[in-house]
């Protein structure tokens, strides 16, 4: 089973990487982005019975190790089997 | 599985990079065609990168041999005694192509090679150095690489946990399409527990131990053999990404496996990854190796004995083990969790043997591979423009205000403070360092010993384009200058020559007189040649770089308390120029910055002079007679003394003051010359510090005292300079952020 | 004072606090690799700087979650102290054994440079021998220090002391100029509750011996010394 996680700065927080990402690109000519947060995007591949046994697990291993529950929110995808 | 490898042809050997002489040379050797597999060895082993094909014949005259020499060149780093059962490795090595392509890892993964250059020694790393070379960073594209280059040093070293002791930046048009990247390493060993790169003992077990190997950077060691065309872009998925993690494991690992005596030889994987070691190891030690690839950890699916075996994955290790022993080896890894897997063993045939799924990939005299690569004596020809470059007098140009030159040069991204990029390293992790970035050279204490190690890497390339001999010895000198000045004495020297295409007459003229001035220097010096890197076709669509030897140096002090710094310290100091008065424009930072010109004669060299004034310098910071010294190099008096004013913790300001003369004033206050040394002397110690001078029988003169919030220059009556240190020491300070920023 | 030094995969300044303590503090010192869960020899355990696993996924997230880690909250509940330096900070935030979190300095560089912090918790086990408002110059070397944590938990560090350093001018004022990364508030280390447990970025083992750092850093040092009573316990605070 495959799944898709997104680790994001929760709202508030000040993305330093993402203001510094968004003034680049306004030096490239692309003037019109308004905002632009820099998040990171797990792909885990894992044995599981069914989707929702995979869901739990995965939120499971997001709240022990793949986000920081302080900084960051997350979002979990089980993708379609093809 | 050889069967559905490509029939070898002399067009695929071409292709490889690989002439048709090679090739026939090959097959003779052989006595029959190359296979596929085999091919490819032949093409890493025997490119110019790490065959040395055209340079041999030159490198040849370098004199290595030294009282204090553990090992010569040869190995992959060389080692120089300090005394008291300790000795030092230290190697430099270029990494130019890959930055060019991915700034970022071509400078990190430089500088993991380098560091397992060292350790694959048995020396654990206690310092690295870098020098980097880009066009002028008003270009946006230099910005970017410069930018990168820094950024993978930093993550590398910092995660590794080695401190950045010094390195130098520097700019010219001519590294537009090849900026260079120099990376230098020096580590501590005790005398008897150092390793060799031999694979002895027949039916020794050898282990593959590290990361996994993938696809990276297959025919790496070809692309620096080389030059950029159009398609340089296209290459970007040759070159390596490395993991600074996995290598401190690695360190770990291996001197820790080192320990327990069970390893025999040792060798890192680096350009040509397992073709390299495996046809290296045995070479040395007149033995020869057969390897199982299929055993070999893969983190690809799908690889063939080529790829396999041309990789340049990283963080990877040869070992051989003595036999019996292996589950202490197996053990260490383990622990570091790092995998250690036995791929074969040595044998007695003198012949590399591959194999993959049972069968015979590869089949070769492993000195066919490491040692009989030919050795070129190709034209060399002094290029029609030297004469031009010579007869050109800076002194039909007119000069610049004193002032306002002064401040273009302190402020300029060349001469202006790095802190920009050195603040990005780790310079005191080990708790060793005495001295950081910011002075002539790093300096290390040994703990335990009471000693200090001092290091530097310096070049100057518009000197060598100038004058090829003349401006390599100078380097040389300089570099030997930097330690004196620091209180060292100089041990050893490893050297990387950059330089376009070997196979241009006017190149290999440059190549050739560079070496002959590197060795006039040492000899005069007295310091050995232990190692070094040599990377040719540094140019793009016919535009080569400028020759570039950068040397790197390292040198003991017997009393770390006796170091030097190159800043002022104290109001009422006396300031004295040890060495010769004869400096010139030609080649000089001021003909650049004001100018943009590269022309000119170089100042004489005598290098017993120089010899005698590093000895004075010496002998003064010995006897505690200077609380500062700094090398006057680039820029010239005017500009040396603005630095000892305002590179230190606490600015102080100077006034000089200078003979009048009929030379003109910028030739006086920015000419360059070398054996110079500004230093600064108590009052109290005037006395037995100009005895001293007397003794060594050296050029010098009073030129004037520390103090006050200005510096002041005059000639004769005349103020040429008058700037407060403020001013002088906000240029300085902001010069290079603000033109790379 | 026992010492124990804790060692991950990619810690390198554990070999500096172990040459620190046993050399220039003269202090019993032993290194600990990270899958030991028995602390029971130990008074005092320290999370040295370095880029334990990489610093992959985060600063410090998958140190925090190994044994060692794991088995500090028991030992700070049986009296042990735990000092965090740097990397060692961040495993502690990771770990939740302190609040908050370290983040990408402002400049998304890494930075390697002295600063001046001022003590503002002169009670602590860590701060003992140092005065309130006494500024200390110690090396920092990092990428991710920039200290974080939201509304409240800012409120409650504050009411309860538990700020120890923050960032400063050498005459003590707090500025923007002074701060190297951006920390909220200037924080540049905090404590627990118990002040038993302190994190901070700057290196203090390398500012404990005058030719490589100055000796400011010692402070902390003598500190932990003069926190340890005859009977074996600590004096709190």
């Amino acid at each position: 089973m495959k799944a898709r996680v997104l680790v994001r700065l929760k709202p508030g927080i000040l993305d330093v990487q993402g203001t510094s990402v968004k003034r680049a690109l306004e030096g490239l000519g692309f003037g019109e982005v308004r905002d632009l947060r820099v998040g990171k995007v797990l792909e885990v591949e894992l044995d599981a019975p069914d989707s929702a046994r995979a869901r739990g697990r995965i939120e499971e291993m997001c709240a022990r190790l793949l986000a920081n529950p302080v900084t960051e929110d997350f979002t979990v995808e089980i993708l379609p089997e093809n | 599985m050889t069967g559905a490898e490509p029939k070898v042809t002399k067009e695929l050997a071409l292709s490889h990079g690989l002439t048709a002489e090679e090739y026939d040379r090959i097959i003779r050797r052989l006595g029959r065609e190359p296979r596929f597999t085999e091919l490819g060895l032949f093409s890493a082993l025997w490119s110019e990168h790490c065959a040395y094909k055209h340079s041999r014949v030159f490198l040849r005259d370098l004199p290595t041999q030294g009282p204090q020499v553990l090992q010569g060149p040869g190995e992959n780093a060389g080692i120089v005694d300090l005394g008291g059962g300790l000795a030092l490795a230290f190697k430099i090595e270029s990494h130019n192509h890959p930055s060019f392509i991915e700034p970022f890892q071509g400078a990190a993964t430089g500088v993991g090679g380098i560091l397992r250059d060292i350790f694959t020694m048995g020396a654990r790393p206690i310092a690295i150095l870098d020098s980097l070379r880009f066009a002028p960073p008003d270009d946006a594209k230099a910005r970017r690489l410069l930018e990168g280059v820094v950024s993978g040093i930093s993550w590398y070293g910092n995660c590794f946990g080695v401190p950045n002791l010094g390195g130098e930046v520097a700019f010219a048009p001519e590294y537009a399409g090849n900026p260079l990247v120099n990376a230098m390493a020096v580590g501590l060993v005790p005398t008897d527990r150092i390793f060799r790169a031999r694979a002895e003992g027949v039916g020794n077990p050898v282990f593959y131990v590290g990361a996994k190997t993938g696809r990276d950077g297959i025919h790496g060691a070809t692309m620096a053999s080389a030059t950029f065309d159009e398609g340089a872009a296209e290459r970007r998925p040759t070159v390596q990404v490395g993991d600074p993690f996995t290598e401190k494991l690695l360190l770990e690992a291996c001197l820790e496996a080192m320990a327990t005596g069970a390893i025999v030889g040792i060798q890192d994987m680096g350009a040509a990854g397992l073709a390299c070691a495996c046809s290296e190891m045995p070479a040395r030690a007149g033995t020869g190796m057969e390897v199982d690839l299929d055993r070999v950890p893969q983190r690809d699916r799908g690889m063939t004995p080529y790829e396999i075996m041309l990789s340049e994955s990283q963080e990877r290790m040869l070992l051989v083990c003595s036999r019996g022993r292996e589950a202490e080896i197996r053990a260490v890894f383990a622990k570091w969790e790092l995998d250690a897997v036995e791929i074969g063993r040595v044998t007695g045939d003198g012949i590399l043997r591959a194999r993959m799924h049972g069968e015979i990939v590869a089949e070769v005299p492993v000195k066919a591979l490491a040692d009989e690569a030919p050795v070129y004596e190709k034209p060399t020809a002094r290029p029609d423009w030297q004469d031009a470059l010579e007869a050109f007098d800076p002194l039909t140009l007119p000069a610049v205000a004193p002032e306002r030159a002064l401040l273009a040069l302190v402020g300029s991204p060349a001469l202006a403070s790095k802190l920009w990029v050195y603040r990005q390293y780790d310079t005191q992790v080990g708790i060793n360092t005495l001295v950081v970035p910011g002075s002539d050279a790093g300096i290390l204490r040994i703990k335990g010993t009471g000693k200090a190690v001092a290091v530097t890497a310096d070049g100057n390339a518009r000197q060598v384009y100038l004058d090829p001999r003349r401006g390599a010895a100078m380097a040389v000198a300089e570099a030997a200058r930097n330690l004196a000045v620091s209180g060292a004495r100089p041990l050893g020297l490893t050297d990387c020559l950059n330089f376009g295409s070997p196979e241009r007459p006017e190149i290999l003229w440059q190549f050739k007189e560079a070496v002959g001035g590197i060795g006039d220097a040492c000899r005069a010096l007295e310091i050995p040649v232990v190692g070094g890197n040599v990377s040719f076709y540094n140019e793009t669509l016919g535009q080569a770089i400028l020759p570039t030897p950068v040397i790197g140096m390292a040198g003991l002090l017997e009393d770390a308390e006796a170091r030097c710094t190159q800043w002022f310290e104290e109001a009422g100091d006396r300031i004295a120029l040890i060495g010769p008065d004869a400096v010139s424009l030609g080649g000089s930072e001021y003909l650049w910055a004001l100018h943009r010109r590269v022309a000119g004669r170089l100042a004489p060299l005598d290098l017993d002079v120089e010899r005698a004034v590093q000895g004075a310098c010496r002998a003064a910071i010995e006897g505690r007679l200077v609380r500062s010294a700094h090398d006057c190099a680039e820029g010239g008096l005017a500009v040396t003394v603005a630095e000892c004013c305002v590179s230190g913790p606490t600015p102080l300001g100077a006034v000089l003051e200078l003979p009048a003369g009929g030379d003109r004033d910028d030739l006086a206050l920015f000419g360059e010359g070398p054996s110079r040394i500004v230093v600064s002397v108590p009052a109290s110690a005037a006395r037995a510090f100009e005895a001293l001078v007397r003794e060594f029988a050296v050029p010098w003169r009073w030129i004037g005292r520390v103090g006050g919030d200005r510096l002041v220059v005059r000639r004769g009556e005349t103020p040429l300079v008058d700037l407060t240190v403020e001013q002088l020491g906000h240029e300085w300070r902001s010069g290079f952020a603000r033109s790379v920023a | 004072m026992r010492f124990g030094v804790v060692v991950f995969p990619g810690t390198w300044s554990d070999c500096d606090f172990h040459y620190v303590i046993s050399e220039v503090l003269r202090q019993p010192v032993s290194y600990i690799w990270h899958r030991e869960a028995n602390l029971s020899g130990y008074d005092c355990v320290v999370l040295p700087g370095g880029f334990s696993y990489g610093d992959y996924l985060r600063a410090g997230a998958v140190a925090g979650r190994s044994p060692v880690v794991e088995a500090l909250p028991e030992f700070v509940a049986r009296g042990g102290l735990v000092l965090g330096s740097c990397n060692g900070f961040q495993i502690l935030c990771e770990s939740r054994l302190l609040p908050g979190a370290l983040t990408r300095n402002d400049s998304l560089q890494y930075r390697c440079q002295f600063v001046h912090v001022r003590v503002d918790n002169a009670e602590t086990a860590f701060t003992r021998a140092t005065r309130p408002g006494q500024v200390l110059k110690m090396p920092i070397s990092h990428g991710e220090g920039k200290y974080y944590c939201d509304g409240p938990t800012l409120r409650s560090l504050k009411e309860k002391s538990q700020v120890v350093f923050r960032y400063c001018e050498e005459d003590g004022r707090l500025t923007k100029d002074a701060n190297p990364n951006g920390s909220l508030d200037n924080i540049a280390g905090v404590v627990n509750e118990e002040g038993t447990v302190l994190g901070l970025m700057p290196h203090p083992e390398r500012a404990a011996e005058k030719a490589v750092g100055g000796i400011d850093g010692l402070a902390i040092f003598h500190s932990l010394l003069a926190s340890l009573v005859e009977d074996g316990t600590f004096l709190k605070r």
